[in-house]
């Protein structure tokens, strides 16, 4: 297996709060891994410092061949000019938690901007091709819907496509289910358990332990800022080495 | 005052209880009524002041589509289109500027909204209307060289003055127009790779250009208004016309009527412009997806459809 991933010694405070304390991580094609942990362990932190939506204290982030944000110019990262940063970005599909769907775009108009106006894309093939990324989350139907008309997991559906019609390298979520009615998350883990079939790279930020414990690839589990367990989804969660992991995990699986 | 439920209403048994058809009296209200009454009679007095009053109302009328008066209303329309223009295009620019990464330019959008919001708008124009003296020539290398004096005639400094003016203003409402813009919707478009510009036409300006529009109606109703400020720079707008009228024939407040008038119907026209440009624009309720209602007062547009 081929790395996708890689990042090495990721720290980042906060004033004078550290709240990454020196992360290593690498994720190879292919592979879903699941960030499991409680509430300020960093989670989400980690993975927005992955994509750059926020710059890491120190560390770098290594993706498919390049360092995010920087190049190696003799023995020192030289930041990069910020086009160069975004095209980066835009291999990494991000899907939020409050979804941050463009509230004055249509579902079609959110799905076609990246690719027409990052990657320049005639609008008819543009809209052909996010017809059948929603066609997959399911979300069809609803093409010319406002976003404010669309229930939570509709929103997230689509922000799947929209993220997907990048076509990324690998695909981040950042807690998808956590702002969902109890009733809504279902079909937003469906559309991401086809992806993880379809061979989707994804690196899932997430409160699912059933989700993770049935798709995920590898579990990692943080408290704190570190990274205390990592391993399979059957060793990691059902036999945790590490004290502080099993009192986290017997309370959410409690 | 803490009060035991008085007998007449504890004491209704079960077995009394009327059936469902019991027909229901309604409240009345007589305050309504006399304060109503009271508020048409005063309308009345003020009206019939006015008619008795020394005021020759067939004046007015002529005067009303004199070809001096529209001539006027026809440049305090222009001022007012033009100066609005400016006033939108320098408001977006500073306001865009107040929220630069860069903090000289940040600096001087404040600069500019700290002067020019600072100081009467009445004070601005005549300062326009007089840069002559500070400036005798414009010179602009290959471009332009002549006096101020032709440069900047009365239309010119109004437009400048009303301009800037409101573009001071409009800055400020941007600025909190752009603030009120969710973060997310940003990061969004930086993760699907959208440059700072690319992010701020295409997503960040339509939905702070939707939030804004109420206040751009009131700035376009103001401004059609503070157009009147320019008879004070000898430029010939409506209510300049108005006096130079009234200082040869000495109708007086017959003129000031006939202004009042067309005032009245063009602020008119532009609410029920504005009417619609909110309908049009709120079609897909961005609003909704802000957290910070800070314009709600003005937003007058109906919730749902149809409510109007």
């Amino acid at each position: 297996m081929s790395l996708a991933v890689k990042a090495v010694g990721i720290r980042k405070s906060f004033g004078s709060y550290e709240v990454l304390k020196g992360l290593d991580l690498e994720v190879a094609y292919g592979e879903v891994l699941c960030i499991l942990g409680p509430s300020g362990s960093g989670k989400s932190t980690f993975l927005r410092c992955i994509n750059h939506l926020e710059t890491p204290n120190s560390g770098y982030v290594w993706v498919d061949g390049a360092i995010m944000g920087y190049e190696l110019n003799r023995d020192a990262l030289q930041e990069l000019p910020i086009k160069r940063l975004r095209a980066q970005q835009s291999q990494l599909g991000m899907v939020f938690q409050h979804f941050n769907l463009f509230a004055h775009r249509t579902v079609l108009g959110n799905v076609i901007e990246g690719p027409m106006v990052v990657r320049g894309l005639r609008r008819a093939e543009a809209e052909a091709r996010a017809m059948d990324l929603l066609e997959q989350v399911g979300m069809a139907g609803k093409a010319l819907s406002y976003p404010s008309q669309l229930s939570g997991g509709q929103k997230q559906r689509v922000a799947i496509a929209r993220s997907l019609a990048m076509e990324p390298r690998v695909m981040l979520f950042d807690e998808p289910t956590s702002a969902l009615d109890p009733e809504l998350v279902g079909e937003v883990l469906e559309v991401m358990r086809n992806l993880a079939r379809g061979g989707t790279t994804m690196i899932v930020v997430t409160h699912e332990i059933g989700f993770a414990r049935e798709v995920a690839d590898r579990v990692v589990v943080m408290i704190d800022g570190e990274i205390r367990e990592t391993g399979a989804p059957g060793q990691v969660l059902s036999n945790p080495g590490d004290p502080r992991v099993r009192t986290f995990l017997s309370r959410v699986l409690a | 005052m803490t009060q035991s439920p008085t007998k007449s209403t504890s004491a209704l048994s079960l077995a009394d209880l009327p059936g469902p058809d019991t027909p229901i009296r309604r409240l009345h209200h007589p305050g309504r009524w006399l304060s109503g009454i009271a508020v048409i009679l005063l309308l009345a007095v003020i009206g019939r002041a006015f008619a008795v009053g020394q005021i020759q109302w067939p004046v007015v009328g002529e005067f009303l589509t004199a070809r001096v008066i529209i001539t006027g209303f026809g440049w305090t329309l222009l001022i007012s289109a033009c100066a609005l223009v400016l006033g939108v295009v320098l408001g977006f620019a500073f306001g865009i500027m107040r929220h630069s990464e860069n903090p000289v330019l940040r600096f001087a959008a404040w600069l500019y909204v700290w002067i020019f919001r600072g100081t009467p708008v009445l004070l601005q124009l005549l300062i326009w209307f007089n840069i002559a003296l500070v400036f005798p020539r414009l010179y602009i290398p290959g471009l332009v060289d002549e006096r101020m004096v032709d440069v900047v005639t009365p239309f010119v400094a109004a437009v400048l003055g009303l301009g800037v003016n409101e573009g001071s203003y409009l800055t400020e409402v941007v600025r909190g127009g752009i603030g009120s813009v969710d973060h997310g919707q940003k990061e969004a478009a930086h993760t699907l790779g959208m440059t700072p510009g690319q992010t701020m036409r295409r997503i960040i300006l339509p939905q702070t250009l939707q939030l804004i529009l109420p206040v751009l109606g009131n700035s376009a109703i103001g401004m059609l208004k503070f157009s009147s400020l320019a008879a004070t720079i000898a430029m010939g707008e409506m209510l300049n016309a108005a006096q130079r009228i009234y200082f040869i024939n000495g109708a007086v407040i017959e003129l000031l009527f006939v202004c009042a008038i067309w005032y009245l119907a063009g602020t008119t026209v532009l609410s029920i412009g504005q009417y619609y440009l909110e309908r049009y624009f709120g079609r897909d309720t961005a609003a909704t997806t802000s957290n910070r209602h800070w314009f709600k007062g003005w937003a007058r547009r109906p919730a749902v459809e149809g409510e109007a």
